[in-house]
């Protein structure tokens, strides 16, 4: 799919932040749902937790600006917003476990329709990245994913079954990716919104599961 | 009044750590991590070691050549790890460690954050093991035993003592009470709590016992054993910004 249309990653992050209530505790995974923090969520509050214990951070220092005894959880340097608050690991972990978390964001090598979702392990590999992944997937009231539509080999990561290992069970409840945005039903994958410029035979050539299409197909929303 | 905690070096610190020991180490990315600590024991030597730790390398405020499990691997002497990852975060990265564990050379254990936490607040809270609904349902859980508890399925997880736990804080007094800084707390006081010697880099010089008011004690001096003030660069390691540790990496690499 060519550059001129579909979303970027911020406009992907844009639009999972829209969902995002006044008063929720949000915990964004490493790498493109970081850019969630970006979006101006106007006069709702939002409490960033980091999985380190950071209960309410900012935007990101500028360079030469950091606190050296402060990270989030991708070891990005952070500010603190007023009213912020540290824990130790068990503490951020056990307010993880205990359902305190309104929603985590992630990032995905695979989403399946039936909810299931991988993002430690590659095909293959030895090993891999849990982080707190497996804690938040499991715990957290509401799983969104951020992901592109396809690998870099045009294969589909949106499929009827995860044929890697999977981070956690029938969790994921809704999923953008650079071309729509998607929500996990009892009955399976629904396109809900689709990015400009792509049209709904190429959303279903590159996905690799059932998609049910409403006859009108709204854009995805870009600004709230 | 009883034996002095504070130490004069970092070998002196650790130059009784035996062969075989079991090591928490402490940080999360750079902070917090005792990066003395590590540079010490890979002088020191001490072999077959298992090494428990988030991750094992500090991340980008650390020099590629600074101190973090790397050079304790390329010198043999960890025989396995336990951390929540043993692939690098992002495909760019190289991790020594990595390496090592994909040719078979280093034992491994991949463990869930929260749980990883877990297992040593348990061992030091006196519990043998909990049930936990993290990795559930996953590769991790293959075999292992589970039980349901109101419909919900959990995994059985065990306690995970320490023999030596090595962190750092930013103050402490004599008697060895600790304050951390910022995110700088993360896994130490629990490793902390799960050792049985707990050696500690202070980044501030020693206070005197009272110092620290004791309803602002992060974690109290009873779970720490030995002291060592970092002295200043270069001769003690600190974090640096990214930006200049990226300065300092490209002033070295060879044009």
């Amino acid at each position: 799919m060519s550059d001129a249309k579909g979303l970027t990653r911020q406009q992907m992050c844009d639009r999972l932040a829209m969902e995002f209530e006044d008063g929720w505790i949000v915990n964004l995974g490493i790498g493109i749902p970081t850019l969630c923090s970006n979006f101006d969520f106007g006069d709702k509050e939002i409490i960033f937790h980091a999985e380190n214990g950071v209960i309410g951070y900012g935007p990101l220092t500028g360079p030469g600006k950091e606190d050296l005894h402060l990270v989030n959880a991708g070891g990005q340097h952070v500010t603190l917003r007023p009213g912020a608050a540290i824990v130790h690991h068990a503490d951020s972990f056990g307010l993880i476990r205990s359902g305190r978390i309104d929603v985590t964001v992630l990032g995905a090598y695979e989403v399946a329709a039936n909810g299931d979702f991988a993002n430690w392990k590659m095909a293959g590999q030895k090993g891999g990245g849990i982080g707190g992944a497996m804690d938040l997937a499991a715990c957290a009231r509401h799983v969104f994913i951020a992901m592109e539509q396809t690998t870099r080999n045009g294969s589909p990561r949106l499929v009827e079954r995860c044929a890697i290992p999977v981070t956690a069970r029938g969790v994921v409840n809704l999923v953008i990716t650079n071309c729509g945005l998607f929500e996990i039903t009892r009955e399976g994958m629904a396109l809900k919104e689709i990015a400009p410029g792509v049209t709904v035979d190429e959303i279903k050539a590159t996905t690799g599961c059932a998609l049910r299409v409403p006859r009108e197909i709204p854009p995805v929303r870009l600004r709230a | 009044m009883s034996k002095s905690k504070i130490f004069a070096s970092f070998a002196d610190a650790v130059r009784d750590i035996p062969d075989g020991s079991v090591i928490g180490f402490g940080g999360f990315a750079v902070v917090g991590m005792p990066i003395n600590l590590y540079g010490a024991l890979a002088e020191q030597g001490a072999r077959g070691l298992t090494c428990v730790s988030n991750g094992t390398r500090g991340g980008a405020t650390l020099p590629s050549d600074g101190p973090d499990m790397g050079p304790l691997i390329t010198n043999g002497q960890v025989k396995k790890v336990i951390c929540s990852f043993t692939a690098p975060t992002r495909a760019s990265q190289k991790l020594v460690f990595s390496e090592y564990y994909e040719k078979g050379l280093i034992d491994a254990e991949l463990v869930p954050q929260g749980t990883l936490a877990e297992r040593m607040r348990a061992a030091g809270a006196g519990i043998p093991a909990f049930y936990t609904p993290a990795a559930v349902g996953t590769e991790l859980a293959e075999g292992r035993e589970t039980r349901r508890f109101q419909g919900r399925e959990y995994l059985l997880e065990y306690a995970l003592p320490l023999d030596y736990a090595f962190i750092r804080a930013y103050q402490a007094d004599d008697a060895g009470n600790l304050r951390f800084r910022r995110s700088q707390r993360n896994f130490n006081p629990l490793m902390a709590m799960a050792a049985r010697i707990t050696i500690v880099e202070v980044e501030e010089p020693i206070l005197p016992r009272g110092a620290i008011d004791p309803d602002d004690v992060h974690l109290p001096g009873i779970y720490v054993h030995r002291l060592i003030k970092i002295p200043p660069a270069p001769e003690g390691w600190w974090p640096q910004r990214p930006a200049e540790v990226a300065r300092q990496e490209a002033a070295r690499s060879p044009r």
